[in-house]
């Protein structure tokens, strides 16, 4: 099947198999090998990317169904030259070992900060009424669908709570 | 995954339409559906994507809330109404899946997902659910995430969803649609059905038929608590949940509704449990005797023991915190 797919605001017109997933599409067939397959079941995180600005595990979702979509990929968040402000905290605070989770949990930080600042509560917010704020007991929570192998995970947490307050001082 | 034909439904009506044909799922989030496919567990031969389709609202009637079937579980948890009106229904979603997930969940979608039972995932293994009439691996298996209340020789699986629970506790209504312009309303209570000797039927929902929306009757005050027991502390599925909906009046309780996860084939309710509170003011005692009245006809498969205890207790904590004086809460 034709399926048109905007990742990284470059348009890619494939033509797909219906089985084959956003994961696959963007990893064998637009050759964008930056998103991780860990666990293609949805339980590791590994293949998060955002579309339409929403965070989602790629593995669990068609090419198909995401025709004419805009997709954000870890090579579209930032460059080696100019990096985001979440990749530049996780260099910062060495916030990964092998760094198979890490365009995972970049591209899942970023689009939960988005969620914070829209005031969307978690599971751990005291109150449903906000404000929701990326304390370490919240960033835990919200990033529990990105599993680290290497248990990096004080160093992920500490580099979101970098990019966090950095954005705050900016704002 | 084994191949299959997709076919994106422009509307309601084009999607009922193609649903009549055998062999016809419908695919929403695809969360629960591709994981199965992956296995292939589920096979169907024709995908029907109804995931563009224009049930993604969440209005606010004389009836109460209605929540489009599209309605994802993210926004479902955030949206302002349900949060202040609703807070047991924002609480058990947000209990659930991760981030990622809950983002292409959706409400009709996470109703319908089906048994964690491995023996269900494992095609290598018998399980009347996936091949009717094959036998059922858990029992005798391995069991630690099955059911206490409502199993049958032939299944003992739990559903698994948070969202559920909430719903059954709060009177949710499910309304369904099919072919030719049918359309019902049927509640929570009756829309899942126990495994008897059937449990590869899990629903009342008819080949074809379409979850339109789902229907929550307007909120009734009182304090509502949303509390799951699992292994982790998130992104885990329950081993047990309580959902209630509790009102106070002068020391006394004046309303209760409470429904369980985790312990049968889908979200518990009992009417006797929630009599005997009724007009009682709260103790220990009376606690201990909802507890008994929930599980009295409870029986563990060896592995999943521990759910007879651990219902208890995590009804009285639930019950403790929902009628303590305002004051006293922690
Ligand atoms: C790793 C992991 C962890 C999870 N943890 C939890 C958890 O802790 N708690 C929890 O509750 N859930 C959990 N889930 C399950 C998740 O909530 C469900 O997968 C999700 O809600 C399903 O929604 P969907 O829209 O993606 O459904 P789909 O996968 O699209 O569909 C599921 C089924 O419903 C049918 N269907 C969908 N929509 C309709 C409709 N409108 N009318 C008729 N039929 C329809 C489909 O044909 C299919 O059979 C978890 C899932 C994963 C992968
Ligand atoms: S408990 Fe039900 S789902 Fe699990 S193996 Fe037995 S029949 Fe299958
Ligand atoms: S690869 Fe998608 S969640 Fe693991
Ligand atoms: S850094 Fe190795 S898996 Fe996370």
């Amino acid at each position: 099947m034709h399926v048109t797919l905007t990742i990284n605001d470059t348009k890619h017109h494939l033509e797909l198999d219906p089985r084959v997933t956003l994961l696959d599409a963007i990893r064998h067939h637009a050759g964008l090998t930056g998103t991780k397959k860990g666990c293609d079941h949805g339980q590791c995180g590994a293949c998060t990317v955002m579309v339409n600005g929403r965070r989602i595990n790629s593995c669990l979702s068609l090419a198909v169904m995401h025709d004419g979509d805009a997709i954000t990929t870890i090579e579209g968040l930032g460059t080696p030259e100019a990096l985001s402000p979440l990749q530049a905290a996780f260099i910062e605070t060495d916030g990964f070992q092998c760094g198979y989770c890490t365009p995972g949990q970049i591209c899942s930080a970023t689009a939960m900060l988005e969620e914070i600042r829209a005031g969307w509560p978690s599971h751990v917010s005291e109150t449903l009424d906000g404000p929701a704020l990326p304390t370490e007991a919240e960033i835990a929570e919200r990033m529990s669908g990105n599993l680290c192998r290497c248990s990096a995970y004080p160093n992920i947490i500490a580099a979101i709570r970098l990019a966090a307050a950095e954005r705050e001082d900016a704002a | 995954m084994r191949a299959f034909d997709y076919i994106r439904a422009g509307s309601c009506k084009d999607a009922l339409a193609e649903a009549e044909t055998p062999g016809t799922a419908f695919i929403a989030g695809g969360t629960n559906l591709l994981d199965l496919m992956k296995h292939e567990v589920m096979t169907p031969a024709r995908l029907v994507d109804i995931s563009r389709l224009d049930l993604r609202g969440i209005t606010l009637t004389d009836a109460g809330l209605r929540i489009g079937a599209m309605v994802s579980n993210s926004d479902l948890a955030a949206d302002p109404l349900v949060r202040r009106h609703w807070p047991l229904l924002s609480r058990a979603l947000l209990a659930g899946a991760s981030g990622q997930l809950r983002n292409k969940a959706t409400t009709g979608g996470n109703l319908l997902q089906r048994t964690r039972c491995y023996y269900f995932y494992d095609t290598a293994m018998q399980c009347n659910k996936r091949e009717p009439g094959s036998g059922c691996a858990a029992i005798g298996g391995f069991n630690r995430i099955h059911a206490i209340l409502g199993a049958s020789d032939a299944c003992i699986a739990t559903h698994p969803s948070d969202m559920a629970v909430a719903l059954r506790a709060l009177s949710a209504e499910v309304e369904l649609l099919a072919a030719g312009g049918g359309r019902r309303q049927v509640p929570l209570a009756a829309f899942y059905r126990l495994p008897g000797d059937t449990p590869h039927v899990e629903t009342v929902l008819e080949p074809g038929e379409m979850i339109a929306a789902v229907l929550l009757p307007p909120a009734e005050g009182g304090r509502q608590i949303y509390r799951k027991v699992r292994d982790r502390a998130s992104y885990a599925f329950a081993l047990v949940s309580v959902a209630a909906c509790l009102r106070m009046e002068t020391g006394r309780i004046a309303a209760a509704a409470l429904a369980f996860g985790g312990l049968a084939h889908m979200p518990w309710r009992s009417a006797e449990l929630e009599g005997a509170l009724i007009g009682e003011a709260p103790s220990p005692a009376l606690f201990d005797h909802a507890a008994d009245l929930l599980l009295a006809e409870a029986k563990g498969q060896g592995d999943n023991d521990f759910k007879i205890p651990l219902a208890r207790r995590t009804l009285a904590a639930v019950l403790a915190e929902a009628t303590a004086e305002e004051g006293a809460r922690a």
